[in-house]
């Protein structure tokens, strides 16, 4: 029995959200009949030629950008061959030889740490048909033509992922890029995020061990299980003495268990060549750079600076990131500086999520601002207003455009803390319970706490409880 | 004696149009006929569409009563080669593969002739796929050349060639990868034009190989294959590898006169290496063009062994792959009995593809294959590349490059089949414009002695059509025309 190290390496492929598709015109939809989004050139009929969607292109440096890759301003198109019914020109048009972006990398916050695994390369291809199988003859199969052309991105990774865990995480992280960018809508249900799996093994010290791929897996639970049955098959292999040879497997993620699919030996050779129907894909290095500015600090960027500068935990670091909007609200709390990020973190845990929570709401609906939310928390933190007082004024401030002042006056939050006014609540509690006076005094501690609360309750909740527990201990002292 | 309508040249029967003394469905029903009663000699044809024919010449003799206005090629008909789509009407590629294949829509040449409202006859024979110096490895039979029907066409697009010359139609358009425009030509005693790659759109082309592939005319006339480049050439929009000019004016501006044009010749190429008429009458074109004030000078080609050997290999290569598709999945031929998709898609291409077509298929997948592809396929297209910039700094100095098309006249159908290598090696003196992208012409310049003719072939540099159309206008009109064949 040996300890292994684990080798992950993720390719995801992920449909474009563009208009169109990218070597035509028709359009880029999902679950239309079969075969009628289609033309001569997405059916591959002879003489039809391929023409680049721009948008395309631009979505992929897009993405290069946010998973800091190198862009390469001119870029290739190549041929892969295979023979496949779902494949009407029986080639794919891919990049091999030279893809868009390469030499990125992605951070993430991942078990308590932050990791970065490294991006080999994003390139561009299409998408392929549909097989339909019919369920009442095995001889018949259809095909549906509609997906032909669907433009795809397929981020690979260096086998940086060191467990099915962390393989999830950075999948996560992935799909919250590609839906914050908005170029690609991950329906994973639907196809348009998908992954395929290396795993290896090695000894520590020593080189990564021969990897074995599983094919297409399209759920982030798929990804974590197929990953973890495959750990298990090659370190039972290993500790029985055997070799682990390069293979592809599919996951069947419904029996829970992978099955060979072809072997090295058996591989198809892909005979890729430069696409001779489409020069060489330029940008220009200002369209490049435009594109770099085009989109804000990405979501798992934000959240590693939550917890590793503002020390957030890594709960309500989440929290705040998973809407751009909310976080925005808070980076400018913090840039304003009156309170520390933790308090700003609190004060959106404790109130603002539960707001939300309960009326069903997002930030943007909210009326928050940074001056009021700023105001509201110094009245607290002056001790003229009470924590309930707070959660009060915060909704009016979440749902109307009223001033701070205003608010705590119109609902009679002001706190209370005239100390001949407390002084004379403490005397009347007293003097009305005097049983529970006698209980704190013989040491019955907990009586203190009835004696608060009928004070908060004759001061309609707002005396100010710090004083107040200090104007009735010394009530107590006394007698 | 009246002259019958089929010998008019095209520019002719559109002004005979024009004036109103010829009506479209006459010109029509006249090359028509003349198919009715020479095609069965020659088998240029592999369909024609007589309704279809007539209608459109309805419909532009409508136009021109309407007095609206007319193209400079309205109402000429016009002859397809196999390869390329045409909405509605069949496009086998001379292969069992496509015998009943019907294209759903019209390649960017075709709408381009459709806006001009010229007159599509019918669909050209070719080799299989364009495969071939011949037009012998067609499923539909070998094209017989007019000038002795026991005698090849030439290839690929004999059947273009073969049907100009025998005035089947005033005009076709062929397509040219290799020498498959030039090469029939000269065998036929037409003029062919192998543009500018990127010249022409490709789109509706049936690819054989992507990077070298162009469409072009051939014609029996220069005027006509001006006028008829003009027509197809320029930007198109579904084409990524199309050029960026809108079009080009080489009829309006054709001119004679070659006044101080250098001609370049590579002697080494062929001097003695060739089939002795052949270089005697390229010889003499050479002499004759020089009196007409030409500059004939002697070049060198060092790159140009590499020619032949790197284009096969290309070729073949792109060919495997854009000849893939052809699987029997959704269209074409399939085979009748198999037991899975892989027995399927093995006996479909088995019997759907003629020997020549698997054979370079074999070829190109070989070239491309993990282990080979650096060995084979890179190094050719390094070969390629230098082949390019040799001619590029040649044409630096010089104006055009001669040689002649082919190395010998049209030889006896059946005579070359066995021997593919010898069958390439008809290629040796046209393969090296489609290597370089550069534009190429081929007219006749002379016959042998059994009176065959043979083709002198021009190259010029990048989208210098109008060079090359003027230096063969000015030898034409110099020789006073060229001959036709007796049918």
């Amino acid at each position: 029995m040996h300890e292994y190290l684990t080798a992950i390496g993720l390719e995801t492929h992920a449909e474009l959200s563009t208009d169109t598709k990218i070597f035509c015109n028709c359009k880029n939809r999902f679950g239309e009949s079969p075969n009628t989004n289609v033309c001569p050139v997405c059916m591959g009929l002879p003489g039809a030629l391929p023409t680049v969607n721009r948008t395309a292109v631009e979505y992929a440096v897009v993405m290069g950008h946010a998973l800091n890759c190198k862009i390469n301003l001119v870029s290739r198109f190549d041929r892969k061959n295979y023979l496949y019914p779902d494949l009407p020109k029986s080639y794919q048009i891919s990049q091999s030889y030279v893809p868009i972006c390469v030499d990125g990398w992605v951070d993430f916050w991942y078990n308590g740490e932050v990791r970065r695994v490294r991006i080999e390369r994003i390139h561009i291809e299409e998408d392929a048909g549909k097989l339909i199988h019919n369920e009442n003859s095995e001889e018949i199969t259809f095909v549906d033509l509609n997906r032909c052309g669907v433009p795809l991105i397929e981020i690979v990774t260096k086998p940086d992922i060191r467990s099915p865990g962390e393989a999830a995480a950075y999948l996560k992280t992935i799909r919250s890029i590609l839906t914050y960018l908005d170029i690609c809508d991950c329906k994973m249900q639907e196809g348009s995020l998908r992954s395929d799996v290396n795993v290896s093994l090695n000894l520590p010290g020593e080189p990564l061990g021969v990897r074995c791929e599983m094919k297409n897996i399209n759920s982030f639970s798929a990804v974590t299980r197929a990953a973890e049955y495959e750990i298990d098959r090659q370190r039972q292999i290993l500790d029985s003495g055997g070799k682990i040879h390069q293979q592809t497997r599919r996951w069947d993620d419904l029996k829970r268990c992978s099955f060979l699919m072809r072997t090295k030996e058996n591989a198809d050779d892909y005979r890729y060549f430069p696409e001779p129907d489409i020069p060489p894909v330029e940008i220009s290095i200002q369209r490049s750079e435009e594109l770099k500015k085009s989109f804000g600090e990405l979501a798992n960027v934000k959240l590693i600076r939550y917890i590793t500068k503002y020390r957030l935990n890594e709960k309500d670091a989440q929290y705040i990131c998973s809407d751009p909007e909310l976080a925005s609200f808070f980076d400018r709390c913090v840039q304003s500086a009156r309170f520390s990020p933790l308090d700003y973190s609190r004060r959106i845990m404790s109130e603002l999520a539960k707001y939300l929570n309960d009326t069903n709401k997002s930030f943007e609906d909210t009326k928050l601002d940074v001056k009021r939310f700023n105001e509201l928390m110094e009245e607290m933190d002056k001790g003229s207003i009470s924590n309930s007082a707070f959660k009060k004024a915060f909704i009016a401030l979440a749902e109307t455009d009223l001033d701070v002042k205003k608010i705590i006056n119109d609902l009679g939050l002001l706190q209370l803390a005239d100390e001949n006014e407390l002084e004379r609540i403490a005397e009347r509690v007293l003097k009305e319970n005097p049983k529970s006076g006698d209980d704190y005094k013989r040491g019955k501690t907990n009586a203190l706490g009835y004696l608060m609360g009928q004070c908060m309750k004759i001061s309609n909740g707002k005396a100010n409880p710090v004083r107040m527990k200090e104007i009735l201990l010394s009530h107590l002292a006394k007698k | 004696m009246i002259m019958e309508i089929y010998n008019y040249y095209a520019y002719e029967l559109n002004s005979l149009f024009k004036r109103g003394e010829l009506c479209a469905s006459e010109i029509t029903k006249a090359f028509l006929d003349r198919i009715d009663t020479v095609d069965s000699k020659l088998n240029s044809f592999i369909s024609v569409y007589k309704d279809h024919a007539l209608a459109s010449a309805l419909r532009i003799d409508e136009k021109r009563s309407k007095a609206q206005p007319l193209s400079d090629l309205a109402a000429v008909p016009i002859g397809i080669k196999d390869n390329i789509a045409v909405k509605g009407m069949k496009m086998t590629c001379g292969s069992r593969m496509l015998e009943n294949y019907i294209s759903p829509y019209n390649a960017s040449v075709i709408e381009k002739l459709n806006s001009a409202d010229s007159v599509l006859i019918g669909k050209l024979n070719m080799d299989e796929f364009a495969m071939g110096s011949s037009s012998e490895t067609s499923f539909f039979g070998a094209v017989r050349n007019p000038y002795d029907t026991n005698r090849v066409a030439g290839g690929s697009s004999g059947g273009c060639a073969a049907g100009v010359s025998a005035c089947e139609v005033p005009v076709a358009i062929g397509s040219d990868t290799g020498g498959s425009i030039r090469l029939p030509a000269s065998f036929c005693g037409a003029v062919g034009l192998k543009p500018t790659y990127s010249a022409v759109s490709r789109y509706g082309l049936t690819a054989f190989s992507s990077s070298l592939d162009q469409i072009g005319p051939v014609c029996r006339c220069v005027k006509d294959t001006a006028l008829t480049y003009d027509y197809i050439s320029g930007h198109d929009d579904r084409d990524s590898t199309s050029c960026s000019f809108k079009g080009t004016n080489c009829f309006a501006d054709l001119r004679c006169g070659i006044k101080g044009t250098v001609v370049g010749v590579p002697y080494e190429l062929f001097s003695g290496r060739i089939h002795p008429f052949v270089e005697e009458k390229f010889c003499s074109f050479l002499t004759a063009i020089e009196k007409l004030g030409a500059k004939i000078t002697r070049i060198k080609l060092n790159t140009s062994p590499f020619a032949l050997p790197a284009y096969y290999v290309i070729s073949s290569a792109e060919a495997s792959s854009n000849l893939s598709r052809f699987d029997g999945v959704r269209y074409g031929f399939r085979a009748d009995d198999y037991t899975d998709i892989n027995d399927m898609y093995i006996k479909t291409r088995t019997q759907g593809f003629g020997e020549e077509v698997k054979r370079r298929i074999m070829l190109g997948t070989f070239v491309l294959s993990s282990g080979y592809y650096d060995q084979y396929y890179i190094k050719a297209v390094n070969a390629a590349r230098q082949i390019k910039s040799e001619l590029k700094s040649i044409m630096e100095k010089i104006d055009v490059i001669a040689l002649p098309t082919a190395p010998q006249t049209a030889f006896k159908i059946g005579q070359k089949l066995d021997d593919p290598v010898e069958m390439y090696q008809n290629d040796v003196y046209t393969v090296i414009a489609n290597l370089t992208g550069l534009p190429a012409i081929s007219f006749p310049c002379g016959k042998d002695e059994n009176g065959l003719p043979i083709g002198a072939q021009l190259i010029a540099g990048a989208f210098n059509e109008q060079l090359l159309l003027d230096m063969a206008y000015t030898y034409e009109t110099d020789v006073g025309g060229f001959a036709k064949p007796e049918l």
